[in-house]
């Protein structure tokens, strides 16, 4: 982003990486995937690289709103400053910050999530579906994040997504508003859960199995991790894979 | 004889109604302890909301089976009330069938239509109590929920039971009327048989008229006086919702369920800290005070919407059942917070009962006393609470301001929860890793290229 303001040049959209797409490994594949895709069709996109901080969605979450306003203040400065006005980012949680709680300290930006983004893309011919790995016959479940669902109403947007895959897109039983959370979200992804008798993601990940699904889509950082460790606890790394949206779509283009 | 009846009935509406109105002044006066909030915004949105879901029910027709039977008890209960007027009226003006000789033989169809509701009512209303008594319906069971231990298993009951026994008393008034009409009685005004009712009148079939006399007048008074108990009950039961559903669906809140409300407090500490501050000689010192307490310890903390919420709580368990940390075992049942929520408003108001309208501290508060650590810490604040509730309480609002008075107040967040705190204050990101390697990732990008 600094590059371009340099060079009085705007984007047309800031990807906002988040801390999990920037630091997890197994997240940065997914950022790399995105990146490719942008690349590809074109898209004339920032990052804030360095300057980029937490939203402060877990602080927040966990109930310490002095952290979430102090990282939030210092992003809305920094996002005031190279007047950003669309933001793009694969983690639901910035989304619903950046998006719901920003504009009242101060930050107005129109906030897509990538699963958006992507069925953009793909509706108006700028994402073409081919060149890669065909999907046909592949049955693909999605997990719906809560924080793109029944916190943003987005349910619609990652299946059309999968739908341009060609593949066979299966339903898990609790799904859309039903859905059933990952455990990680509200700050459950830094701590132990509490005692219980079993983990929320290996309830979830039954349900997944049950689908019969080779592939778990997800849309977003904390859940991919949720899922993964749950599709190792159940033992099925060789026959169920978890990935994020872009990562198939990126896939299918064979980048 | 008459006259002594009017003056009893009088004085008997006249007492229920002077208990119904301090029960809901007591009711109004603790929910108007929370804190302040404004959700009078967009009137017609509310309007239209508050019409869609409490009185069209919609949410409940998500599950169309229940949905069905419970709308048919709700549009017996609503409609019925136009005969409970009539009743009320007779009471009062020492008649008999007040509307019969006006409305002709439209009458003798109303008194149809309610017959037709009441028995809607009777039979799903006894389906209701076979399934909640026999049936082992999960959220309904104390051995799973141990917040449906005691009067709330008891209280779901007897709401049932007393709506049966108004239905019998009402159908069976109404046989015994169409008898003694037959007989030629004088007081009793002819209206033919009404719609079912009419089946009942074997049951009459060898009585005499005083006997018939005697029964009639026996079940309009305990029907009517069963009514004025059941208002009472009511107040004080889990079956407020019949009231409360349309305002606190009114006063719901319209923003993506995703957003935390702002701590405008905090915003400006954090805006003196950046060195952020409009030197804005306007704001007051009553602006600038910083608040006794962060987040909500007790009733008081919270808004006065959360309050209506727990006031409205039906019970139902729907927002438990979709709960991951409930399913999963945990010890957070969204239904318990409101339930505890109530029960502490509930005990406040008897303080201020006996203390003049004034909350007197007990040295008890909502956090620790009836809603554990343990319980605020299992939420993974996933709205499925939120979405399942069929008059849009909001339990993850409690939730995430007690949450913020543990952490901020007291300063008691799980270590590793302190560890994150601690990584983002550093380093801006809840891990441990350097701010300069955030950029890191592209390096595998640039060496593709």
């Amino acid at each position: 982003m600094a590059e371009m303001a340099a060079n009085n040049e705007m984007p047309e959209v800031l990807f906002w990486v988040g801390c999990a797409g920037s630091f997890d490994d197994r997240y940065k594949k997914v950022t790399v995937a995105f990146v490719k895709i942008l690349n590809k069709a074109g898209v004339k996109f920032a990052v804030l690289g360095t300057e980029e901080s937490c939203t402060g969605d877990p602080a927040r979450r966990a109930g310490n709103e002095f952290t979430f306003q102090m990282l939030a203040m210092s992003n809305i400065q920094v996002l005031n400053m190279y007047g950003v006005k669309k933001i793009v980012t694969a983690c639901p949680h910035c989304f619903n910050t950046l998006k719901n709680e920003y504009p009242e300290l101060g930050g107005n930006y129109d906030v897509v999530h990538h699963s958006e983004y992507l069925q953009q893309l793909i509706n108006e011919g700028r994402v073409r579906i081919e060149g890669g790995e065909s999907f046909k016959g592949r049955k693909i479940t999605f997990h719906d994040s809560c924080y793109l669902g029944r916190a943003n109403g987005i349910y619609e947007a990652p299946r059309h997504v999968l739908e341009a895959l060609d593949a066979d897109l299966v339903e898990m039983k609790r799904c859309k508003t039903k859905g059933l959370c990952c455990g990680a979200g509200g700050g459950q992804m830094f701590k132990e859960p509490e005692a219980g008798k079993k983990d929320i993601n290996i309830e979830r990940i039954e349900e997944a199995i049950e689908t019969g699904a080779t592939t778990i889509a997800v849309a977003c950082p904390f859940c991919m991790v949720m899922m993964t460790d749950g599709v190792k606890n159940k033992e099925k790394e060789d026959s169920v894979k978890v990935f994020d949206l872009a990562e198939l779509i990126a896939q299918a283009e064979g980048l | 004889m008459a006259i002594i009846q009017q003056i009893l009935f009088l004085a008997i509406l006249g007492i229920v109604g002077w208990l119904v109105f301090k029960r809901a002044s007591l009711i109004r006066n603790t929910i108007l302890l929370g804190r302040d909030e404004n959700r009078t915004d967009q009137p017609a949105l509310r309007f239209a909301t508050m019409l869609r879901i409490a009185f069209g029910q919609k949410k409940m027709f998500d599950r169309p089976l229940i949905g069905l039977m419970h709308f048919v008890v709700y549009a017996g209960f609503l409609l019925i009330n136009i005969e409970v007027l009539e009743i009320v009226l007779d009471g009062i003006l020492g008649k008999h069938r007040l509307f019969a000789p006006f409305l002709g033989s439209f009458y003798t169809f109303l008194i149809g239509f309610f017959e037709f509701l009441a028995v809607g009512v009777l039979v799903t209303c006894t389906i209701f109590l076979i399934r909640r008594t026999f049936l082992k319906v999960e959220r309904f069971q104390p051995s799973r929920h141990r917040e449906m231990n005691g009067w709330p298993q008891l209280d779901g009951k007897v709401i049932l039971l007393f709506e049966i026994v108004l239905m019998i008393a009402i159908l069976t008034m109404n046989a015994a009327d169409t008898v003694l009409q037959e007989m030629g009685s004088g007081h009793y005004i002819p209206t033919g048989d009404f719609a079912f009712s009419h089946f009942l009148k074997p049951l009459f079939a060898n009585w005499n008229e005083t006997s018939l006399m005697i029964y009639e007048r026996f079940a309009w008074w305990f029907h009517i006086l069963g009514i004025f108990t059941f208002a009472v009950y009511v107040t004080y039961s889990k079956h407020l919702h019949i009231a409360l559903a349309f305002p606190n669906t009114y006063f719901s809140r319209l923003t993506p369920k995703g957003e935390m409300h702002n701590m405008p407090d905090i915003t400006r500490e954090v805006k003196i800290m950046l060195g952020l501050t409009d030197t804005d000689s306007n704001t007051s010192a009553e602006e600038n005070a910083i608040p006794e307490r962060f987040g909500a310890k007790d009733v008081p903390d919270l808004s006065w919407k959360n309050l209506m919420d727990a006031y409205s709580c039906t019970e139902c368990g729907r927002c438990t059942e979709a709960c991951p940390a409930n399913i999963t075992g945990k010890k957070l049942s969204p239904r318990k917070i409101m339930m505890d929520t109530r029960d502490r408003l509930e005990d406040i108001g008897r303080i201020m009962h006996v203390n003049d309208g004034k909350f007197v501290e007990d040295g008890k508060s909502l956090m620790g006393d009836y809603i554990s650590n343990e319980e605020i810490l299992a939420c993974t604040t996933c709205n499925a609470c939120v979405q399942e509730c069929p008059i849009l309480i909001n339990p993850l609002d409690i939730i995430l301001q007690l949450r913020r008075y543990k952490i901020m107040d007291e300063a008691q967040a799980p270590a590793a929860w302190n560890a994150m705190f601690q990584n983002l204050d550093t380093n801006q990101a809840p891990w441990k890793f350097s701010p300069g390697d955030r950029f890191n990732w592209a390096e595998k990008l640039r060496n593709e290229v």
